[in-house]
This record gives structure tokens, C-alpha cells and sequence, in this order.
């Protein structure tokens, strides 16, 4: 499911966000949506802040502005959420990620797609597979993977005791 | 050469028998003298035998041969059920096992058990003959003991203390469904009763329905010849024997579990669907769409029901292995433990039966192997030399209590503290509260004891029993008193795919709250409308409820309006209210787990989808109990 380099070519399916061109591999595309009903999780990180219902199942909307570090403005009106297939701890799940415009299917060639710069980008390095070329711009390929696992182990060393975000303080009442 | 179908049927249906037959062993441990099990378990051993035969294995065949005679000659009289017999008869049934599993081949002990049944039977007790008879009881209560606020079921507990052993309804005077008044009281009742109760004895049961109560009575005096007792009072029976017990009455059907997901995963969509179809038929206004509409609600909801209680297992058919896992400890460890359950019929998911098994297997052999002392040490200390492992199942609110206790030492919390600062666990000189140090018995590889058994004592177990509760959602109790022993509570969910729930509303946001933990709904009182007004609690009928608005514990935006209502739920640990904008109302909730990158979000126990096709949390009831009782405590320091 990631990009492996011996592969001469690979489908990804390019979108923006944020003014940038990124894309992801088409074989994990599930769905384009139009915006739908968010409904907010409170407590949950900026990450995964919210859900949605995807035909009939609640699946977690997830913004890959947070770890891109992205700026993050407000969501347009032509927004889009891509349903992507994407193991999680092993398991099958299914995870929305935010566009600002989905673009096409695309056939990268293996030969144009090298490992991100460590110098002069802005991108955290580890969560970036590949850079590619697409009509003559650079597509960013993010590394889903390594995204979430980092996320879901930041999230098991996070002290499991007194709930979580915004529920930590206490809510009680000045007496 | 059978075919490979054919053959898996047999196993199965072999496998069943297996399980029924170690089932009955057990409990005629407890009851030597119960007919309807010692039939059971010649049956079993019969069935076994005539299909290991018809099926070409002649192995199960031959060596299950002495065993039915031997259960036979237990039939007819002229033998008697003691401990050994269970012994040797519960080895067999193992040797069966291993026979089935390994297809043959597995012949070893094979001669062994065979000799000691041989042995055995030589020299056993025999039956001494000297039967009491027993009563035969025919009773119709009076038709308007249901209007009365009677008790059917008290009555016949009452006869079961006395020792009933057959209990029949007789549904003859039941009317036709037109005539049926659910009022009145159409059952009567058929109980067999050992023939040494007092006649006084059971008139008392029923002193209460004496006026109308149609009662006959009469002794079957014990012919000469036991083996015909049986065939008096209820020869006409014979032929579906099953009868009187429900496990082969009735047509049961094994199903693979995956189906039973597959159609809970269906019927929560259907229930989701159904709800929009009724929100779209509402505001159609069409009357015939509409009716369509209630139509298919009151489907899916029975749909839903039945699906669920196909689902839902009792606690109880899983207590079997625990009976014999205490059995086969009380023998390894040389001490005599009785198991005994409560609560056998509460039920539970059944994939939270089955997770459950095996935490609920470590405790019971921790509980054997530390927990109770050797017969001596018990006598010295006054207490009796059988000791005790106790498994309670029961409801409390929104979930399910299930507490394994012993009557042992208890735990040494001195043992436990030392071992807790030499492995770095606490600080040195720590001494901390009773539930800070039970809590480190579940740390990854904590044991006290120096010596590895094979049976605990190496650590791995309670770490393991604390992640399956925890991956449940459940919580895990200890409590300890030294000498009398200690009790581990499980208190689990009742982690059903759908729950009915309570629709509220706060800054345009939806919540559901599990119907089954709401107590009662009231309004907040103006004085406390406010943040920070007055003090956080409500003075309901006279006592003291905290309460929390939960605008605060989700962070919302914006300001309350006026007429915020307040959601009293319950869990066992307490009251607490639940400050909410507005209640929307009752909602058939299609539980959704939270992915695992929503796992550190404690607030909530799951989410769901409502009418309109949006999201909404269901909030973790206990979550917020404990909350508010951490605020009411801080609240009463302060004060």
C-alpha cells in the first residue's frame, strides 16, 4: 500500500490542499464526498477532530493540514473528503481526509519520484514518501502510514488516567 | 470411506455430547441421586457411542462400551454415583476428546481407565435401596393470583428448596388466544418431590392461595424394584424425553458466530434506514407513506429485539468450565474447592462471553492456587476445610457485575508492598490506599509468590485479565480482607450493538444518553441557570445530587438559554446530574465504535447515526459519574 520504488509506475489520484498538490495511491480511494454534516468530537485532537457518516458507517475525518503543518484557513464551499482505505494497527479501517479540490487520476512514473529534499522544505521530512512531477508542478506524496502510527502512538503515551483535551481540567463548579 | 461433510457433522455433533456429558458429570457431583441427570448422562454416553459406531469409529465405540453399562447399572439402581465414578467417568470423557481430536491413534491411558472403572465397579458403593418414594404434585393456583400481585415463581422456588426435581407445566387450561384474559392465571403446575418432605412442608408453600387452589397429592411409594420408579409417574412422557429439560426439547441449531454479526451489522443499518424513512414519511405528510412507514418501524424494531436475544448468552453456559476447572485444581492441589455460581442467567453480548472466559479462568486459578489455604490451615483457623469460590453475575444500571470471591487468606498487602518498591514499582517507605496498591497486581508480570507453579505464580495473567476488561471497556475492582478472603469485581458494559437512548441537545449539538442509566429528568432550577450560581448540587426529593453541565465538559460554544433540563443517571457508583439545553427524546441507538484514533477520547462510549443521517457521541455514562463524584467530593472539602 505504500509506494515502493522497484514499481515503474504508479495511479495516485492528485488533489490540492492548501495551495499545494499532493497525492495518494488510487488503489486506497474509496469515495470523493461533497462536504457532508461534520459532527465534532470534543476532547479529540485538532488531528481528527470530527466524524462523518459514510453511507450508513461513522468514519473519522481526519485533516492532514495538522501534521503537514500546513496553514490552516477555513474550509471552502468546493471542498471535497476523500474515503480512503487505511490499515490501522493492523486492522482494516476507513478514514476521510480533507481536498480542497480533487483533481484526477494520474500515472506517476517511477523515474521522477524521489525522496523529499532534507534541505529547503518545509515539509516534516518522515511524513513525506515521495516527491513527484505532474504537469510539469511537484506533487507531494505524504506517507499515510507513518502519519497515523505516529499519531495513534502519540496517542497511547498520552496518560490514560483523567479523560483527555479539553475534559482534562476540572469542569466542577467554584463552590 | 466417509466424506469429509459427513465427518465434520459427526465431530460436531460429537463435540456437543461431550460438552453436555462433562456439564451433567459435574453436577452429579453435587447431586448423586438426580435421575433426570443420571438419564442424561447415559443418554449422552449412548449417543455417543451409537454414532462413534455408525460413523466408523469403532475406537469411541469400544471404550465408551463399559461406561454405558456402567451408567446403566447407576439407572437401574443397582449401582450408586460417588466422586470416583465422576472421576474415572470425567477422564473418559477427556480420552473421548483427545480420541476425536487426534482422529485416532491417540490410544494411550485407554487401558488405564478401563481398569480403574473395571476396579471400581467391583468394589463400589451399591445403591442402598432404601428410596423414599416420592411425591407426585398436580396444582393450579387460583385464577386470580396474578391480580392479587401473587408470585407463581415464588411458589415454585419454594418447592425447589424442598428439593422438586421435575417441574412440568401443564398448559391444558389455557384458552384460546381470543378468550385469553393475560390477567388470570391459566398454568398449573406438575412437581415431583423427594418422598421424605413433609406433607405439612409443602401445604405451607401454597398457604397463601389456599382460597381456589386445585391441589392433588400422592406418594408413589418405592417399589421393589427401583429401576421402575421412573416409569410410573411419567411413562407417558418417555418418548420426547427432552421434555423436562430444555437443552434437548426444544430444535437447537449451531450457527456459525460470524452470521450473527453479519446480521447485527445488517439490522443496525436497517434501523438507521428506518429511521430516515420515518423522518422523510413525516415530512411528506402522505398518510399512505406514512403508514408504510410505522409499518416497517415496528418490523425493524422486533427485528432488532430478536436479533439481539439471539446474541445475548447467558453468564451460565460458560460456568461449566469453571466447575471443572475447579475440580481438576481441587485435585492437583490436594484441597477440596467447591465452585458455585450466582446469577447464571444474567446475560451478556455473547463476544463478551466469550472474551471473558478466559480473564475469568486466571482469577479462579489464582484464587485456588494463592488465595485458599490447605484443608489444615483452614480447620486451624475455624474454618470449614472445603474451601469456597464464588461467581456472582448481576445488572446494576447499564452494566454488569460479575465478582469472583473465595473465602482464602485475602490478600497479603504486605507481601504485595514489598514486592511493588523492589521492583520499582512505589516509592520506598510508600504506604498507599488499599485500591493504589490492589492495582499493581494487574502491572505486566507482578507475582508475589517466589516459587513458579504450573499453575500461577509467574506473573503473566492478571496483566492480561486487566487489558481484556480494559479493550471491553470494563473496569476491575479488588477487594481484600485478610482471613476471609478476597473478591475481584468485573464490571463490564452491556456492550450491545443497539441500546435504546436518550436524544438531548446542547449548543445545537446532539448527544445520546443509554436509556437504561437515566433515572429521571428534571428541570434545572433558575437560581443555578447561570455558570457558577449557586452550588453544584441539586436537592432532589431531599437528597443531594451533583451535577455537571455538559456545555462545559464538551467545551460548546455559546450561552445556555433559558429552561435547561437536567438528566439524572445512575451507575452503581451514584447519582449525578447532566445539565443539557434540551431533551430531544428517545432514540433507537445503532452502537458505532469509535476508531482507534478516537481511543484516547474517554467522554464517550461509541457514536451512532440519527434520522437526518448526522453523527452523534453516545456519552460513557460511568465516565461522567465518576466525575461528578470526584466534584462532589472536592465540592464537600471546600465546603
Amino acid at each position: 500500500m505504500t509506494l515502493r520504488k522497484d514499481a515503474t509506475t504508479t495511479d495516485v489520484v492528485t488533489f490540492r490542499l492548501s495551495g499545494e498538490v499532493l497525492a495518494v495511491p488510487a488503489s486506497l480511494l474509496r469515495e470523493v464526498l461533497e462536504p457532508v454534516d461534520i459532527a465534532r468530537v470534543p476532547g479529540a485532537p485538532e488531528f481528527v477532530s470530527s466524524l462523518i457518516n459514510v453511507r450508513g458507517t461513522v468514519v473519522p475525518l481526519a485533516d492532514l493540514r495538522v501534521p503537514l503543518r500546513m496553514p490552516r484557513d477555513e474550509i471552502g464551499a468546493g471542498a471535497r473528503i476523500m474515503v480512503l482505505d487505511l490499515p490501522l494497527e493492523g486492522q482494516d479501517a476507513v478514514v476521510g481526509i480533507y481536498a480542497d479540490s480533487v483533481h484526477e487520476v494520474t500515472r506517476l512514473d517511477a523515474a521522477t519520484m524521489e525522496a523529499i529534499p532534507t534541505v529547503g522544505s518545509r515539509w516534516p521530512p518522515r511524513f513525506v514518501a515521495y516527491v513527484g512531477r505532474w504537469s510539469g508542478a511537484f506533487v507531494t506524496i505524504p506517507d499515510l502510514p507513518t502519519i497515523f502510527a505516529d499519531y495513534l502512538a502519540s496517542q497511547q503515551s498520552r496518560p490514560s488516567s483523567g479523560a483527555s483535551g479539553a475534559i482534562t481540567q476540572s469542569e466542577a463548579e467554584p463552590v | 470411506m466417509m466424506d469429509e461433510e459427513t465427518l465434520a457433522l459427526f465431530r460436531s455433533e460429537a463435540e456437543g455430547l461431550i460438552e453436555s456429558l462433562e456439564a451433567r458429570l459435574l453436577t452429579l457431583q453435587t447431586r448423586p441421586t438426580d435421575r433426570e441427570l443420571i438419564d442424561g448422562v447415559f443418554r449422552d454416553l449412548h449417543t455417543l457411542k451409537g454414532s462413534g459406531a455408525m460413523f466408523g469409529r469403532t475406537d469411541i465405540a469400544g471404550f465408551l462400551h463399559d461406561f454405558e453399562s456402567a451408567f446403566e447399572a447407576v439407572r437401574s439402581g443397582s449401582f450408586a454415583v460417588d466422586d470416583e465414578l465422576i472421576m474415572i467417568s470425567l477422564a473418559a470423557r477427556d480420552h473421548v476428546a483427545a480420541l476425536l481430536a487426534a482422529d485416532g491413534g491417540a490410544g494411550s491411558g485407554e487401558e488405564a481407565i478401563l481398569q480403574r472403572l473395571a476396579a471400581h465397579l467391583k468394589g463400589g458403593p451399591v445403591a442402598d435401596g432404601a428410596d423414599a418414594g416420592e411425591w407426585m404434585l398436580r396444582f393450579y393456583l387460583p385464577p386470580d393470583t396474578l391480580t392479587l400481585g401473587g408470585r407463581p415463581d415464588l411458589a415454585l422456588q419454594e418447592l425447589r428448596d424442598l428439593g422438586a426435581t421435575r417441574t412440568r407445566a401443564l398448559i391444558n387450561e389455557i384458552p384460546p388466544f381470543d378468550e385469553l384474559d393475560p390477567l388470570n392465571l391459566h398454568l398449573g403446575w406438575e412437581v415431583a418431590l423427594p418422598g421424605s418432605v413433609s406433607e405439612d412442608d409443602i401445604r405451607a408453600v401454597f398457604l397463601f392461595h389456599e382460597q381456589g387452589l386445585r391441589l392433588e397429592m400422592e406418594k408413589a411409594e418405592a417399589p421393589e424394584d427401583a429401576a421402575t420408579v421412573d416409569a410410573v409417574p411419567v411413562a407417558d412422557h418417555k418418548p420426547e424425553e427432552g421434555a423436562r429439560s430444555p437443552r434437548s426439547g426444544q430444535a437447537l441449531m449451531r450457527v456459525p458466530a460470524e452470521r450473527l454479526d453479519d446480521m447485527m451489522d445488517r439490522v443496525g443499518e436497517l434501523v438507521i434506514a428506518e429511521a430516515r424513512l420515518i423522518e422523510i414519511a413525516g415530512r411528506s405528510g402522505d398518510p399512505a407513506l406514512v403508514a408504510v412507514a410505522e409499518d416497517i418501524q415496528r418490523l425493524a424494531s422486533a427485528m432488532r429485539d430478536t436479533t439481539m436475544s439471539i446474541r445475548m448468552t447467558p453468564i451460565g453456559t460458560i460456568a461449566g468450565r469453571f466447575r471443572r476447572l475447579a475440580h481438576d485444581l481441587s485435585d492437583r492441589l490436594g484441597r477440596p474447592i467447591a465452585f458455585t455460581i450466582s446469577g447464571e442467567e444474567t446475560e451478556l453480548d455473547k463476544t463478551v462471553v466469550e472474551r471473558l472466559t478466559e480473564p475469568l479462568m486466571h482469577i479462579v486459578r489464582n484464587a485456588a492456587d494463592h488465595g485458599l489455604e490447605p484443608a489444615q490451615e483452614r480447620c486451624a483457623m475455624g474454618k470449614p476445610a472445603c474451601g469456597t469460590i464464588h461467581l456472582s453475575a448481576r445488572y446494576s444500571g447499564a452494566e454488569v457485575l460479575i465478582s469472583l470471591s473465595d473465602d482464602g487468606r485475602g490478600i497479603n498487602r504486605d507481601a504485595v508492598r514489598a514486592r511493588a518498591i523492589e521492583r520499582g514499582l512505589l516509592p520506598e517507605g510508600a504506604e498507599p490506599d488499599d485500591a493504589t496498591l490492589f492495582d499493581l497486581i494487574f502491572a505486566p508480570g507482578f507475582s508475589t509468590t517466589d516459587e513458579v507453579s504450573d499453575l500461577s505464580g509467574r506473573g503473566v495473567g492478571m496483566d492480561v485479565v486487566r487489558r481484556t476488561i480494559e479493550d471491553l471497556r470494563g473496569t476491575i475492582e479488588v477487594q481484600s480482607e485478610p482471613g476471609h478472603g478476597a473478591t475481584i469485581t468485573l464490571r463490564l458494559p452491556l456492550t450491545l450493538a443497539i441500546i435504546d437512548g436518550l436524544l438531548v441537545e446542547t449548543a445545537k449539538e446532539r448527544f445520546v444518553i443509554p436509556l437504561a442509566a437515566v433515572d429521571e429528568i428534571v428541570e434545572l432550577p433558575e437560581a443555578l441557570a447561570a455558570e457558577g450560581a449557586g452550588n453544584a448540587f441539586l436537592d432532589i426529593r431531599d437528597s443531594l445530587v451533583p451535577f455537571l453541565r455538559l456545555r462545559r465538559i464538551l467545551d460548546s460554544p455559546g450561552q445556555a438559554g433559558a429552561y435547561q433540563k437536567v438528566v439524572v443517571v445512575t451507575s452503581s457508583e451514584g447519582r449525578v446530574g447532566i445539565v443539557v439545553d434540551r431533551i430531544i427524546g428517545s432514540h433507537q441507538t445503532v452502537i458505532k465504535q469509535l476508531s482507534p484514533l478516537h481511543a484516547g477520547v474517554k467522554a464517550f462510549s461509541g457514536a451512532t447515526i440519527l434520522g437526518d443521517g448526522t453523527v452523534s457521541l453516545i456519552l460513557d455514562v460511568a465516565q461522567l459519574v465518576q466525575r461528578g463524584r470526584t466534584m462532589s467530593d472536592n465540592g464537600r472539602q471546600a465546603a
